[in-house]
């Protein structure tokens, strides 16, 4: 790979340690995958944040690099494991917090935004058509690729945290056109609406192609939410980093010749495999972080009733204080409701406190039943209410 | 049953080390007793870090110990917080002296990057047996097996 003499005297150890070992993992990806040079980033979204998943061992490497590593560019975090501020209500441990805690004060330190968010293509950390940037988090990777245009391989957290340190990124994979081009039809030959079922097509694609980029033809009409629902889906099943979906997304390519087509009952098995029996005890919306269109949708239908089962509200810190400005926050709450900021039903400690959860999120599921061993239901919006508010049975 | 060959013993006298050609993934310089294995590897929740066991059940390595050894296999896999299993190893004195791969990806190449551990890839794997003692200089992608 061709270095310039900043980037070799970064890679020398010349302008800090933090820098030297960023340097070391970009050089050795691009190595590894054939980039011929490092670009330039505009924007980093890392990922690796929740003390559940990083351990000791995460932490240190995070204090180590926070010695002298500074962010070059704009720079924002994945969800941690808790609700930085509020999770004492959400049933989480002192001890926990308080290594959580150490985390983000490591990241905090080396400049980055400690709002910690899944989306933060909703909160500010919004890059336009054809920029560079190094994300990791797989469904912000497939949005920001396929909604917005901007150009992003599948980072993992260390190499994400070098980008940011840096600002540089070895150009190759979804950096060039060429690996962007959809390499295979899909027609959808069924009805989809609502974020459960753009999810549920999600994972019959994903499933079906895998990591395959595809040009997706028969989707009328989509809204932002189901595209982050859409992109979760594709990426947690298949590990898509890029979709093309015809007079929706902004990307070019050539149409391939290749067309496999997906069927109502495709979609309908899709939507029964994660409706389980089982009864519910947990509800929540928001994998991806809610935005706040879904949050003001949420308080309109909780408005005056009360729940029974423990509900909660994934979403960024900023879309929460929104909802508090606007008042919807004190519906949702007067309901019995909870808002769980800067964290999600992933990445918390939660694995063994529900039976079943019931949410609009197919990747939500994938993750409760693999990670949490917790049951699972999909279903829209309205109807996670009505399961919400529904009398329990003593 | 096995079927012993009969070695002529010049055939040993003129045995010279095997010298493998690499490419280096993270640099420094190792020696140590080959473990190998024909299987990828995952380094979160495929191996113990406090002791260096592999825990993978069915995994051909299922219960051997990956510490202090060369660790000889086709490439990670896995969830990227592998990376971090394998500093957190190094951190606690459970993690290999180097590692050798056939072909290296993103989540064993940043874990030896960060943990300093010196990582070797494009090597014949099959030419490696357990027990053998190597030598591996990652820092020109060499490997010899003495």
């Amino acid at each position: 790979m061709d270095l310039t003499k900043y980037e070799t005297e970064m890679l020398e150890g010349k302008h800090g340690n933090a820098v030297k070992k960023s340097m070391s993992i970009l050089v050795a990806l691009g190595e590894i995958y054939g980039a011929k040079k490092l670009i330039d980033v505009t924007s980093v979204q890392v990922a690796g944040v929740s003390y559940d998943n990083l351990g000791d061992a995460g932490l240190e490497f995070l204090a180590e690099m926070a010695k002298d590593g500074k962010v070059k560019v704009l720079t924002t975090l994945n969800p941690a494991g808790m609700d930085l501020e509020n999770y004492k209500n959400l049933g989480i441990s002192e001890d926990f917090a308080v290594k959580q805690k150490l985390v983000i004060e490591s990241f905090e330190k080396m400049g980055i935004l400690s709002t910690c968010t899944c989306t933060p293509y909703l909160i500010g950390n919004n890059p336009h058509y054809g920029q560079h940037i190094a994300w990791s988090e797989s469904s912000a990777v497939a949005y920001s690729n396929s909604v917005i245009g901007a150009m992003t391989n599948r980072e993992g957290g260390p190499s994400a945290l070098a980008s940011a340190l840096t600002g540089k990124t070895p150009e190759y994979g979804m950096h060039l056109d060429v690996n962007r081009n959809a390499q295979i039809k899909v027609k959808v030959d069924a009805e989809i609406k609502g974020t459960y079922l753009f999810g549920a097509l999600g994972k019959v694609i994903g499933e079906k192609v895998k990591a395959k980029p595809t040009y997706i033809i028969g989707i009328k009409e989509a809204t932002v939410e189901e595209l982050k629902s859409f992109s979760a889906s594709i990426a947690t099943y298949g590990g898509a980093a890029i979709f093309h979906m015809e007079g929706i997304t902004p990307n070019k390519t050539p149409i391939p010749t290749d067309e496999i087509i997906v069927t109502q009952e495709e979609i309908d098995k899709a939507v029964e495999s994660m409706n389980m029996d089982s009864e519910v005890d947990f509800i929540s919306v928001g994998c991806p972080h809610a935005s706040i269109n879904e949050i003001a949708k949420l308080a309109e239908l909780l408005k005056g009733k009360k729940v029974t089962k423990e509900f909660w509200i994934t979403t960024a810190r900023p879309t929460m204080k929104i909802a508090e400005a606007s008042g919807y926050a004190k519906i949702i709450t007067d309901a019995g409701a909870k808002f769980a900021a800067d964290t999600c039903c992933v990445v918390a400690p939660i694995k063994g406190r529900f039976k079943c959860l019931a949410t609009d999120s197919a990747k939500g599921c994938y993750y409760a039943y693999s990670k949490n061993q917790s049951k699972t239901k999909i279903m829209p919006i309205e109807k996670l209410v009505e399961e919400a508010v529904k009398e329990v049975k003593q | 049953m096995t079927e012993y060959i009969q070695a002529k013993s010049d055939d040993f006298a003129t045995q010279k080390p095997m010298v493998f050609e690499g490419r280096k993934i993270s640099p420094g310089i190792a020696q140590g007793e080959a473990l190998v294995t024909t299987q990828g590897l995952s380094f979160f929740g495929g191996v113990d870090t406090t002791t260096g066991i592999v825990t993978e059940k069915g995994h051909e390595l299922e219960g051997k110990s990956i510490s202090g050894k060369v660790l000889v296999f086709p490439q990670g896999k896995g969830s990227t917080v592998g990376s971090y299993a394998l500093y957190r190893m190094k951190k606690q004195g459970t993690a290999p002296v180097a590692l050798i791969n056939s072909e290296c990806e993103t989540i064993v190449a940043v874990g030896a990057i960060i943990s300093e551990i010196p990582c070797v890839d494009k090597i014949d794997i099959s030419q490696i047996k357990n027990g053998q003692k190597i030598k591996v200089d990652a820092l020109i992608g060499k490997v010899v097996v003495e």
